[in-house]
């Protein structure tokens, strides 16, 4: 399938936020091996210089591994996972707050109304 | 990398390209954008020496495009060309017979990949399958330069995505640079590296297309409308 993309972000932005979900929600763990650049430009439908760009960042990034001659790689080190984990909730946390402070709403508003959120679902789940 | 300085070019009257200077760098897939008559086809022919600029010169790897370019410029019209009596494995032997860097193999490879039957004769292959041949006999060649006017054109959105897959798969952008004019922005924009948006035969405009992300927050589309009406700051 064919990617479609967003047009406020560089598209190597959202291939990164996009293989990151896919680690945080444990579709890809760590050490599996990710398909390699033209694979995955292909099946993208994107440049393979971008997605170049991309497995450049990541690995900066430390989020995967590059062995010689083997492809590219989830890392292992859990940590690092970890820390993605917590970098995308702050990162959701923080466009919510900024959308919904642009509305006017007060942190313990949003607060209030993340709980209150929260118990409408659980009852509608009994 | 291919160069055009101060090239214009005239037709009786009419100028098709006023001007021109510009440089295309290597390793890249760029994209010729603009309204009918901006001289994207013209600025493609001039490159393939398949035109002579009125004014000004073209220069690939610092050599004048003339006819003789084609071995180093491959080029795909916007038009069937075509023997249609040809099967699909004649017209491979006929590129193979036409051009030194004609890679049978991956002529082969590029044709699976697209679901081509090589028996076929031309003239009984759908429109889109014949835009699919006659990209394949295009990628095939082993050339440094690759031109394409108007590759998606009149093609519906299956084909399209198939097209841009198989230059994804079979370009190596280590060793060759793809140039493309075009109307259908929006399905291929992920496939550009750059964008050169033309009007009545001048340049408004060349940006990575990341770039007009990150400074614009806008897509390519929109990037070339704010061009076209004459937004300033864009360039």
């Amino acid at each position: 399938m064919v990617m479609e993309f967003k047009p406020d972000k560089p598209i190597y932005q959202q291939l990164i936020d996009k293989i990151s979900s896919e680690i945080i929600r444990g579709d890809r763990l760590a050490g599996d091996k990710l398909p390699s650049v033209r694979e995955f430009a292909v099946e993208t439908g994107v440049n393979a210089n971008t997605m170049q760009r991309v497995y450049r960042e990541m690995e900066y990034l430390g989020i995967v591994e590059t062995k010689r001659g083997q492809g590219t790689f989830v890392t292992e080190n859990l940590e690092r996972l970890q820390k993605l984990r917590m970098e995308m909730k702050q990162q959701y946390i923080e466009a919510f707050v900024q959308d919904m402070g642009k509305l006017g709403f007060t942190v313990d508003e949003m607060v209030e109304g993340l709980s209150q959120y929260q118990g409408e679902r659980e009852e509608n789940d009994d | 990398m291919i160069e055009l300085q101060h090239v214009s070019k005239k037709y009786l009257s009419n100028k098709a390209l006023d001007d021109i200077d510009i440089h295309f760098s290597k390793g890249k897939i760029i994209g010729v954008i603009g309204e009918n008559g901006s001289g994207k086809s013209t600025m493609l022919k001039l490159m393939a020496g398949l035109l002579q600029p009125t004014y000004g010169e073209v220069l690939v790897d610092e050599k004048r495009a003339d006819r003789k370019i084609s071995t180093k410029v491959a080029y795909m019209s916007d038009i069937d060309q075509f023997y249609p009596f040809f099967t699909v494995n004649q017209l491979v032997e006929f590129y193979e017979s036409q051009f030194s860097d004609f890679q049978t193999k991956k002529a082969g490879d590029i044709l699976d990949f697209m679901d081509i039957e090589g028996a076929e004769k031309i003239k009984h292959l759908s429109k889109g399958n014949r835009g699919r041949v006659k990209m394949a006999v295009t990628l095939a060649r082993n050339a440094p330069y690759i031109l394409l006017d108007e590759p998606f054109s009149g093609l519906d959105p299956m084909v399209r995505t198939s097209l841009v897959q198989g230059v994804i798969q079979y370009i190596d952008l280590q060793s060759q640079t793809l140039i493309i004019t075009t109307h259908e922005i929006n399905e291929i924009e992920a496939l550009l590296d750059e964008v050169i948006v033309l009007r009545e035969g001048k340049i408004l405009g060349q940006q990575s297309t990341e770039n007009i992300r990150i400074k614009y927050q806008m897509n390519v589309v929109d990037w070339m409308k704010k061009l076209y009406e004459g937004g300033s700051g864009y360039e």
